[in-house]
């Protein structure tokens, strides 16, 4: 692998950055892997990542229908946390922001990480009681929450003149998130790709699984039928988002998850005006301030089932309103582009990581704020694949909790239901 | 292909017909989930697997799903419609 640093940029500098390696190859497909992973986003890129380098396999393909990186990982607003309910869910958040602070180093690749807060503006009790009873779980974990009072809230944040007292929602405090960051999502991609592909894994793209294959006589996984002919492996999994259930239904495996429709704008960019990450959980809408000064803004999912990418323009307006009764001067801002993706929520909203009733088929499904799991949700799947028993941060992930209806129900931190 | 096309025709919000008060946008509506199944009868003997699955699972299909509305912001009535998850076109039926 060509090592990126200083000295190869001004090495290549001199060839006008002509003779830049290629960052992965395009083999030939062979027709047998030892795995198949199915989808190139952050989850299935760092579990090949993971695979080959903590566990030594790597005769293994990824299978991308489009092109690499272009899913979820290509559209969310990129930001990374830990502040969830549960004490399921929070030590798994916990390593998974872990994992990235080290990632640019270990992966020689700029991922741009930058740690800067997310602060949660609470304008109701119900909500800060909530939040309150995620600090004290947090707390065990070593995820934080603090909570500061209005007037330091403005402080840090300049351009929130709304919610004063005679507003709809007047500001009672906000809770500061300490660890949270953001980071360039294209790079975790790639970096991921990079490193997998130098490890000897092979990333297919425009090849797109049609159906699951099994074995007539055990039932068990063999293979997968693609655009490009049938590719066979005793271990599959399926790692696609919100196109999980389309196919897990071609084998007859019913899982508890339904695909939704979530949206996010950016607006032009101005001069750094906020450096932290604004949630606004009461009234439905969070933002942040990219390296390039556009401020990225997101909302809620559209309710109904949904496999669009675009936007409806009443969830685009709820969330620009909402953002106009805390930000004002906002209203002045022209916003340049809107996009959505298909996200995937498991039945009580925490992710599935797991073995299934098929032999050789793994699920990594469920990922509707799984951007900041990409790290930690491969390599726990690359563990779960590699020895077939779970890794104990993924235990309560497992497919078996509905069959008990032990739930780990984990309700939006931001915005979703 | 089909996607494209049928993207740049759709209007951006639904129109809901309320089988009280008919046609009306979709911002008066709240979303009640997928239709559900019959529930099963508990007083006969059911598997576990059955249950399970009537709690917790959803047909998630990329085109028709049968879905309840609510006209909270309206009459308070109840109703199923059936809409394509590709399109949101709403259809005169479709599996349950
Ligand atoms: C608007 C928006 C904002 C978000 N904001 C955040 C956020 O701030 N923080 C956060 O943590 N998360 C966020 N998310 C969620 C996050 O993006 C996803 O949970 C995460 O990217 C999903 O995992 P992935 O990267 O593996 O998915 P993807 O990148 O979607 O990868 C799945 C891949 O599978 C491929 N595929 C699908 N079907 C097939 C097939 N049949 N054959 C082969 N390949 C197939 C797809 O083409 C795709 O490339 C957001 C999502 C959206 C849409
Ligand atoms: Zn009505």
């Amino acid at each position: 692998m060509q090592r990126y640093s200083i000295f190869s940029l001004a090495r290549n500098a001199f060839s006008n950055h002509q003779s830049w390696s290629k960052a992965w190859r395009s083999p030939p497909l062979k027709n047998h892997y030892d795995v198949l992973i199915i989808g190139a986003g952050g989850h299935g890129l760092s579990t090949a990542y993971y695979l080959a380098k903590n566990h030594g396999i790597t005769n293994v393909a990824v299978l991308e229908r489009g092109w690499l990186g272009g899913g979820n990982i290509a559209r969310n607003t990129v930001t990374i946390r830990s502040n969830y309910m549960r004490d399921e869910s929070i030590p798994f958040y916990v390593k998974s922001v872990e994992l990235y602070e080290g990632l640019t180093k270990e992966l020689n690749y700029n991922l741009m990480y930058s740690n800067r807060s997310m602060i949660d503006i609470v304008q109701t009790y119900p909500k800060l009681r909530e939040i309150k009873r995620r600090m004290y779980h947090m707390d065990l974990y070593d995820s934080t929450y603090e909570r500061i009072e209005t007037d330091e809230v403005r402080r840090r944040i300049p351009p929130l003149t709304g919610g004063g007292p005679d507003s709809r929602f007047p500001i009672i405090c906000g809770m500061v998130h300490p660890q949270a960051a953001v980071c360039r999502h294209d790079a975790v991609a790639w970096s991921f790709a990079r490193a997998a592909d130098n490890l000897g894994v092979e990333i297919h793209q425009n090849t797109e699984v049609i159906k699951l294959i099994r074995e007539d006589h055990n039932g068990r996984i063999c293979g997968v039928e693609t655009n490009r002919g049938i590719i066979r492996a005793n271990k599959v999994a399926v790692v696609v988002s919100g196109h999980t259930t389309s196919i897990t239904d071609t084998i007859g495996l019913r899982l508890p998850i339904k695909s939704f429709n979530l949206t996010a704008f950016v607006s032009e960019p101005v001069k750094p005006i906020i450096d932290v990450v604004v949630n606004c959980p009461d009234i439905g809408v969070y933002l942040s301030q990219s390296d390039k000064g556009e401020l990225v803004i997101g909302g809620a999912p559209d309710p109904g089932q949904s496999f669009r990418r675009d936007i409806k323009q009443h969830v685009f307006e709820n969330a620009v309103c909402s953002m106009l009764e805390l930000f004002p001067a906002f209203k002045r801002l022209k916003l340049m582009r809107q996009w959505g993706g298909t996200l995937d929520i498991a039945h009580d909203a925490t992710p599935i990581v797991s073995k299934t009733d098929i032999p050789g088929l793994f699920v990594s499904a469920g990922w509707w704020g799984g951007f900041k799991a990409v790290p930690a949700g491969g390599f726990t799947l690359a563990h779960l694949i590699a020895n077939n028993e779970p890794h104990p941060l993924i235990e309560p992930f497992s497919l078996g909790r509905f069959r008990g209806l032990d739930f780990v129900l984990e309700a939006g931190t931001t915005t979703a239901t | 292909m089909f996607l494209k096309r049928e993207l740049l025709r759709r209007p951006d919000m639904l129109l809901l017909h309320c089988p009280f008060c008919g046609p009306r946008n979709e911002i008066e509506f709240a979303h009640g989930g997928p239709e559900k199944k019959r529930r099963p009868d508990s007083t006969s003997d059911i598997e576990d697997e059955m249950w399970i699955e009537y709690l917790t699972v959803s047909r998630n299909p990329i085109g028709p799903v049968a879905e309840r509305w609510w006209h909270v912001r309206g009459c308070g009535g109840w109703f199923t419609i059936y809409r394509d998850t590709r399109t949101h076109d709403i259809i005169d039926e479709g599996p349950l």
